[in-house]
């Protein structure tokens, strides 16, 4: 770990572990509209980060700073300890942060492999991978129904299927396959049930708990407080493009949240 | 709902799934059963020495297909084909006959002149934005005006005119070898249909089984996905109108080896056969579902007609309503196997 830069700490609730992602500082205008104004986050490994607030708030923004789909004006990103600056979100995913976003990043007439394998193919090996260019299907197709099974979609019977003769909850446990699919370091899932019955929303958030109980570390932003209450281990309260408070589902309520987010309870040192 | 009990409910659906998965199904359908009904109409009709003239007559717009498919599978739209070919061809006619240069050097300076046009309307449309149905509508004009204003508007003629005295035989020119015939019983082809197979079946291999293949279907299915996760889309959809200007440039040499000559205004019908061919062929007009050799089924389909009701006996004018017909029936096809739900 030669040339680390050591990630300012934050207050240091949580003892001497090193947080999988953090940022410290964060500021994000656009025009006149302040969406950030110097926020902080870390998430840590086996955990799920919830980030909640107004609309406006800034949760959307603060994500995509985070996943190289916006530049920050100022402040640091850290990964694994060491800061990094990401020039799009293809930068990002290939240092290892994924991200399932609210509208279905899939491609509905693509089967379900080729949208998990999508941008990063694999090639046979030898002759035919390296003149023909040709895929290495089966390897892709073995992969791809290894993934959704171990993830349990087993709703999804056919991995040659096309994603749009899919439900919307399967739909999006593709989108978060996919993400998870690729030893990711960090999933962050921006209302990945937004558009979802209760049923396929409940199919997601256990696809969710079984990826943090494999030790992935996920920012969930989430309007489904219960859900959140559930899943989450930590839940971040944003507010006019500030942090107001980090509260602990074990040990917190949902109205302290919801007074938090709604301004009508200030956090204490804020 | 009343819907349910309807007893052919099921093979209606198990019908839209099939043709969900296998694209060029439909198509192909439709060719058999035409090929058929001429055949009864007019017997003789499947015969091996017709079959060999209607291949023969595919050939350039076969060719000219396989690269509006690719473009059209990205959700575009190219105008121009028709009019990039024929410059293509007049830069190979002027460079071989009237410049003196080497036949194989005319040939590839030819194709990779369809190349930059294709580079021309792709950047335009990849980089600066454009619709490419705006893009490739100027471009029709651009190119068109040049071809004529290159040859003003005359035909050149290979070996057989007088002042050509200089002897350009077929037989050392490279620009007319995709003219040889090659027979096998009465079945005779030229070696220019055999490019043209051999354009389906390589960029069939293209589309299906590379990442590159991948990438044009996702790119036209929804491009901000794509985009997402991490396809180069700018530069794809470049190289799918580069890729198509070199075809294009090919669908010239078997062109010339045709006809013999190069003509500014062979057929301007040609721009938009090709897409009349490609979307019977059930490629979507919206991009990301179609297969190349449902192209070549679509591109087969058109031919049948044309010389099916030449044979007949039946005006003219009705290949026009025909295709028509059949276009609107394979745009409402596409939609209602779209629309498929689990
Ligand atoms: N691209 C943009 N251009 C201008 N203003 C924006 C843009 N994106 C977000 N904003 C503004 O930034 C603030 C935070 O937005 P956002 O991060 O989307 O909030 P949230 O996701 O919490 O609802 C809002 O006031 C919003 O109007
Ligand atoms: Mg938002």
């Amino acid at each position: 770990m030669s040339g680390t830069a050591e990630v300012p700490s934050s207050g240091g609730e949580q003892g001497r572990a090193q947080p999988v992602l953090s940022a410290r500082d964060i500021w994000k205008s656009y025009g006149r509209v302040a969406a950030l104004r110097g926020v902080d986050i870390d998430v840590y490994r086996g955990e799920v980060l919830g980030l909640v607030g107004d609309n406006g708030a800034g949760k959307s923004t603060l994500i995509k700073c985070l996943t190289g789909a916006e530049y920050p004006d100022s402040g640091s990103i850290f990964l694994e300890g060491r800061e990094v600056v990401f020039h799009g979100p293809l930068a990002a995913r290939q240092a290892g942060i994924e991200v399932v976003h609210q509208t279905l990043g899939v491609a509905p007439q693509l089967d379900i492999t080729s949208n998990l394998y999508l941008g990063r193919e694999l090639r046979r090996k030898g002759v035919l991978g390296a003149w023909a260019r040709m895929l290495d299907v089966p390897t892709m197709r073995r992969r791809a129904a290894e993934e959704v099974k171990g993830l349990g979609i087993a709703t999804i019977q056919d991995i040659g299927q096309a994603v749009e003769t899919l439900s919307g909850g399967q739909r999006q446990a593709v989108a978060v396959a996919r993400a998870a699919a690729f030893g990711s370091k960090v999933l962050v899932m921006d209302e990945p049930t937004a558009a979802l019955g209760v049923r396929e929303a409940g199919q997601v958030h256990r696809l969710i708990a079984s990826l943090r109980d494999r030790g992935m570390p996920i920012i969930l932003i989430s309007h489904n407080m219960p859900a959140l209450w559930e899943l989450a281990d930590r839940v971040q309260i944003l507010r006019l493009g500030r942090v107001v408070g980090v509260l602990a589902p074990d040990s917190s309520t949902m109205e302290e949240a919801v007074a938090l987010m709604t301004g009508a309870r200030v956090a204490p040192g804020s | 709902m009343g819907w349910r009990g309807w007893p052919w409910r099921r093979p209606l659906y198990w019908l839209q799934r099939l043709l969900h998965r296998h694209a060029a199904l439909g198509p192909l359908f439709v060719l058999i059963l035409s090929s058929v009904v001429f055949e009864v109409l007019r017997p003789g009709f499947l015969r091996l020495v017709n079959i060999s003239l209607m291949l023969q007559q595919l050939a350039v717009l076969g060719c000219l297909a396989v690269g509006q498919t690719m473009i059209m599978l990205t959700a575009g739209i190219d105008l121009a084909v028709g009019a990039m070919m024929i410059l293509s061809q007049m830069i190979m006619g002027e460079l071989a006959i009237n410049a003196g240069v080497n036949s194989v050097l005319a040939l590839v300076i030819g194709v990779v002149f369809g190349g930059l046009m294709g580079l021309m309307n792709g950047g335009l449309i990849a980089r600066v934005r454009l619709p490419p149905f705006i893009v490739t509508l100027g471009t029709l004009g651009i190119f068109t005006a040049i071809g004529l204003r290159l040859s003003g508007g005359a035909t050149l003629f290979f070996g057989g005119s007088a002042l050509a005295g200089s002897a350009i035989s077929s037989s050392s020119n490279a620009l007319l070898w995709t003219g040889t015939t090659l027979s096998v019983g009465s079945f005779t082809v030229t070696t220019g249909v055999l490019v043209m197979v051999g354009l389906y079946v390589l960029f069939a291999y293209v589309l299906a089984w590379t990442a590159w293949g991948r990438h044009v279907y996702a790119v036209g299915d929804d491009v901000e996905a794509a985009r997402l996760a991490g396809v180069r889309v700018r530069s794809l959809i470049t190289s799918v109108y580069v890729v198509a200007g070199v075809i294009y440039g090919l669908a010239a040499w078997v062109q010339i080896g045709r006809v013999g000559s190069v003509s500014p205004d062979i057929s301007s019908t040609l721009n938009l056969d090709s897409i009349t061919a490609v979307v019977i062929g059930g490629t979507s007009l919206f991009g990301g579902r179609g297969v190349m050799m449902g192209t070549l089924f679509g591109a087969l389909i058109v031919q049948v007609f044309d010389t099916g009701l030449e044979l007949v006996g039946v005006n003219a004018l009705y290949l026009p309503l025909a295709e028509g017909v059949l276009v609107i029936c394979a745009v409402a096809l596409d939609h209602w196997i779209r629309a498929i739900r689990d």
